[in-house]
Formats: C-alpha cells, structure tokens, sequence
C-alpha cells in the first residue's frame, strides 16, 4: 500500500474537506493505485537537473506601484454567502 | 446554406456586404442552440437576449461604416471565462450562482473588437477531465455519435462549433483540453505557447500549464481568433511582451522548406489503428506539400502522465483553496464553525473528481513527501521539456496523434480515473513544455468519428503550426464534412 486510510483521513483535514466515509474509502484505493502509477519517476536518475517551476524563461515582472481603480466594497460582496457592511460574516472564530 | 454553417470568416464578409445583419446572425445561432442542444448540452448559460442587444449594437456600428475586426460575429465561451454580469460557473456547484464582477481579458479583447456573447458552454467541472462527464451540469454529447464523448476539458467548445450552435469558441487548455475536444469532435482548436494569451479572469485550475485558445471550423478562422486574442497584458504578470506577428499573412498552400519531425513515441502499440492510417495518411500529404519528414525522438514522453497527475494536481489543491464559503460560491447551511464552513461547503460543493485532485495535490505537497512527489515531477519536466526543445534543434514542427483513440463512450472510462488520465498522452507533454500545439481534423474512424491531427511548435511559433495546417487543410476535405445533428 503507498497511502493508508487513515494518511487519507489526515490529508482531507489539510485540504478542508469534510469527505464521508464512502469517500474516504474510494479515495483510498483512488490514490493508492494513482501513487503506485506515478512512483515511475523514481526510474529517472534527477539529481542535479534544475526543477521547472514555469516553462517560459522570464524573470521577476514588475511594473510601477501606484493607485489604479479597483472593486468598491459592495462589488467585492456581490457574490458573497453572507455579506456585513464592510465584510464577510462567518461563524465566532474566538471561543 | 444556412446563416450558421457559416465560417467566421464567411460572417464577416457577409456582414460587411450586408448579405444579412448582425441580429439576423446572432438569432440563427440562437435557434440552432435552442434545436439541438437538447441533444447536446453543450451550454451551460445561453445569453439570447443580451446577445440579440448586443448584436442590435453590433448593427449600428456597421451602418455608421465603423465595424472593428469582430462586430457582429457570435461567439460561445467556455464557462470558465469570467464574464461581467454573466454568471459563471467553472461547471461546478459551488459557482452555481457566481457573477462575476468583470470581464476575463480574453473575452474583453473579443468583447472590444465587436463580438456577440452567444452564451457560457460546458466543460469539466474546473477544467478537470477529458470526457466532459464531470460537469455538475451533465455531461456534453458529441454531435458525431450522441453516445459518445466530445472529449474534455472543453467539450462544450468543441462539441458546440463542431454542431454549428457557434461559429467559434474560446477553451482553456491545461493537459490537452482544447486539443483532444477539437479531436474527437472534428474542429481546430489550437493551445498557443504558455504566456501568449493573458490567463487574466480565468479560473484557475493549474497555473503554471493553463493557456487560453481558440476553437474553430477551419485555420483561418484560428489564426483570426487567435490574433484577436494574443500578446501582452500588464493584468498577468505571466503573459508575454513579445510582438504578435499577423498570422493570418502566414498562411500559405505549400510546405516547401518545412521540417516536420514524428516522434517515434507518439507512434506506439496502443494507437488506434484508424488513428494511425490517418495520421500516416497525412504525414503523406505534408511530404506531397514539400515538407522534409524527420524521425525525431521525445525519450521522456512516457512519464509525462505521471509527472503532469503530480504538478497540476498541487497547482489545483493550491488554486482551489479559495473556495471556502467565506466571500463568494456555495456556503454550507449546517457548519457551527469556521472549519467546518470551509470543509462542509467544500464537500458540499466539489464534484469527486475535483476532490480527487484537490486530496492528491495536497499529499504532493504535504510535509514528508514534497521532494519524493512535487520536486521529483518539476526535474522530470525539465527532462521533458528538454526533449523538446532538442527535437526543435532538428525540425520547425513536430507532428502526431493527438488522442490514442477516437471518441469513446459515455461511461466508458468514469470507473478508473487512471484509464482516463492517459488519453492524454499525447497533448500533457506540450503543456509541461509551456510551447504551442494544435489539432485539426484529418480522417474519419471505422464508425465515422472524427480522428485529429496534432501539430506541434517552437515556442511562440504558433505561425509554424498554422502554416503547415493551413497547407494540409488546403489540400484535403476533412474539415468540410458536418456532423449530422
């Protein structure tokens, strides 16, 4: 096996997402045979080789800081679940 | 013929001649999409009655004799396109009843030039697929056969040119969603070089391989969206500020001079025997052309797979991210905290596919297997990417299948999401190479689907491939049959 249930169960807490156990146990068997596929890479010898994060050759970009127009913040909220004048309102956060 | 079997270019000379009018073009779409699509699904949103407003617009502006290089022409656009006060939904739950509050700068450079918004077309749900059949919003039929696939990410943008509901469309493509469509669906579709197109207002599933590109009937309609489309744009710091040359002046009935490499692993047992007459057959015409025939060699192509299920699946777990409930897309009714706001509209809202991403590129990304997965996947893609970048050494476009199979069946790969992921081996390769690629139709299946070319370029040599389709298409009559629909 290269993923166990519970690695599974770890993983979907990072990534935020509430999976049932239906889930979790497709995804199991999902990953462990997509793992098992992609450990092909290891018959490459890398070492050495620079990683490619970005296949166009360009370095930083920048432009001139200044001020340009941007979204109001009644547009910023147009698509919001739950809009408060001047934000978003979500569940108490500080117990 | 009728007003929408029409080329772009066949709208655009009959609108600046007057032969019809811009609202007369708009609604022979809208009826075509309203009879067929029933059959097709190919849209997710049809905006007939903006449409008919803006190409009412689009007719004043031809009557004051002011037309600009698109007005009047009707266009779908993949739903992953921003689109101001259109609703945009990724093909997914969680955008159900997202409108965005601005325009992609894709779209606004074809909403600049006078196009007309037909509507929003389905796709994979975040552009996460290759058979359409993970839209929360039904899977697309292709109009070849109803029982099959029109392949994916853009299925939509295949499946609605290739039906005549549009004229033209724009896709994304991150591992091959706007070849393998155009393919299995018997249009043009053409992926340019990363950073040509401005990925501004694009949803993103990849960032690093994402690239936006035209979907069309015939090459020149390509090489005319693809101009209305291309070159800089100082909202994403990842496009490119090198001239466009014009690419419409680079077509030409010849190949004289040309190099054009097959690479020997393109060719492999596996490859469909009708896919592979076809392509044989057409590397025969492109030799009848004047064009040189060169084996050339891409020794990593077999790993590209894996390497692409690793490094667009970290990419997606970290784009997607944003989805949690909090500013805008679904939020859960039942969370009594802030976690489970983000973790309960997230399950709520996500498609298992998209899940099954999300949870792989987490793991890639996770502390303890960051070098063994991540980092080992971006040195093989230097490999690859080398590869090609030899092969240029020797020829000025390489040339192959584009899918290892025509179109298969509706269900047909949903139960083994690894079958699915190698159906395009052909196309992830160029996407991790960052160059440009294109697929136009060159033969038909035993069963009479559509089989595509694929054509491949240097970096920012989108001229190169346009030009040697242009000549294979001249001197063939695929792109001239019709799917009967």
């Amino acid at each position: 096996m290269k993923i166990s249930r519970s690695e599974v169960e770890h993983v979907a807490r990072l990534a935020r997402l509430a999976l049932n156990d239906e889930e979790l146990d497709a995804l199991t068997g999902d990953m462990d045979a997509i793992l098992a596929y992609v450990d092909q890479l290891n018959r490459l010898k890398t070492d050495g080789i620079v990683p490619t994060a970005h296949a166009v050759p360009m370095a930083n970009a920048f432009r001139q800081d200044e001020v340009r127009p941007s979204f109001t913040p009644e547009q910023a909220q147009t698509n919001a679940p739950a809009p408060d004048p001047g934000g978003f309102r979500v569940p108490r956060v500080i117990e | 013929m009728s007003l929408y079997d029409k080329t772009l270019s066949e709208l655009r000379a009959g609108l600046d001649r007057r032969e019809f009018s811009a609202a007369e073009a708009a609604r022979a779409f809208l009826d075509r999409i309203a009879a067929t699509d029933p059959r097709l699904n190919a849209f997710i949103t049809v905006c007939a009655d903006s449409a008919l407003a803006e190409a009412a617009e689009a007719d004043r502006r031809l009557a004051a004799g002011d037309p600009a290089p698109l007005t009047g022409i009707p266009l779908a656009m993949k739903d992953i396109f921003n689109t101001l006060g259109v609703r945009t939904t990724c093909a997914s739950k969680i955008l159900a009843s997202y409108v965005a509050p601005y325009d992609a700068t894709a779209f606004a450079r074809l909403k600049a030039q006078g196009a007309v918004l037909l509507g929003k077309v389905n796709m994979d749900e975040f552009a996460m697929g290759s058979s359409n059949e993970n839209s929360a919003y039904g899977p697309v039929r292709n109009p070849w056969d109803t029982t099959c696939v029109p392949g994916g990410s853009s299925g939509g943008s295949a499946a609605c040119v290739a039906a005549r509901q549009a004229p033209a469309a724009l896709g994304t493509d991150t591992g091959g969603s706007i070849r393998q469509p155009a393919s299995h669906c018997g249009v043009v579709g053409l992926k340019p070089t990363y950073g040509r197109v401005s990925r501004y207002g694009v949803i993103a599933y990849a960032s690093s391989l994402d690239q936006v590109g035209p979907v069309t009937i015939d090459v020149r309609d390509c090489a005319l969206l693809l101009q209305a489309i291309a070159g800089f744009d100082p909202l994403d710091s990842t496009s490119v500020d090198t001239p466009v040359p014009d690419y419409a002046a680079t077509l030409q009935p010849d190949l004289k001079g040309v190099r054009i490499g097959l690479p020997k692993e393109y060719f492999i047992e596996g490859l469909d025997a009708d896919v592979r007459a076809a392509v044989e057959q057409a590397v025969t015409t492109c030799r009848s052309l004047g064009a040189e025939i060169v084996e050339v060699s891409l020794p990593h192509t077999e790993f590209a797979v894996a390497c692409y299920y690793l490094i667009a699946t970290a990419e997606a777990s970290s784009n997607l991210a944003r989805y949690d409930g909090v500013r805008f897309g679904h939020r859960t009714a039942t969370a009594g905290n802030l976690i489970e706001t983000y973790s309960r509209s997230r399950d709520e809202g996500f498609g298992s596919e998209v899940k099954r991403r999300i949870m792989l590129g987490t793991y890639a990304l996770s502390s303890g297997y960051y070098d063994a997965y991540y980092l080992k996947a971006q040195k093989v893609r230097t490999l690859i990417r080398q590869d090609f970048l030899d092969a240029f050494d020797k020829v000025d476009v390489i040339l192959g299948p584009v899918a290892p199979t025509p179109a298969f069946r509706i269900g047909e790969k949903t139960a083994d999401p690894l079958q699915m992921y190698l159906s395009d081996i052909f196309t992830i390769p160029v996407n991790l190479a960052g160059t440009c690629a294109m697929s136009l139709p060159c033969g038909f299946s035993g069963t009479g689907l559509p089989i595509g070319l694929q054509l491949i370029g240097k970096p920012f040599a989108e001229s190169d491939i346009l030009r040697t389709a242009y000549a294979f298409e001249q001197a063939t009559e695929w792109h001239k049959r019709k799917a009967e629909i």
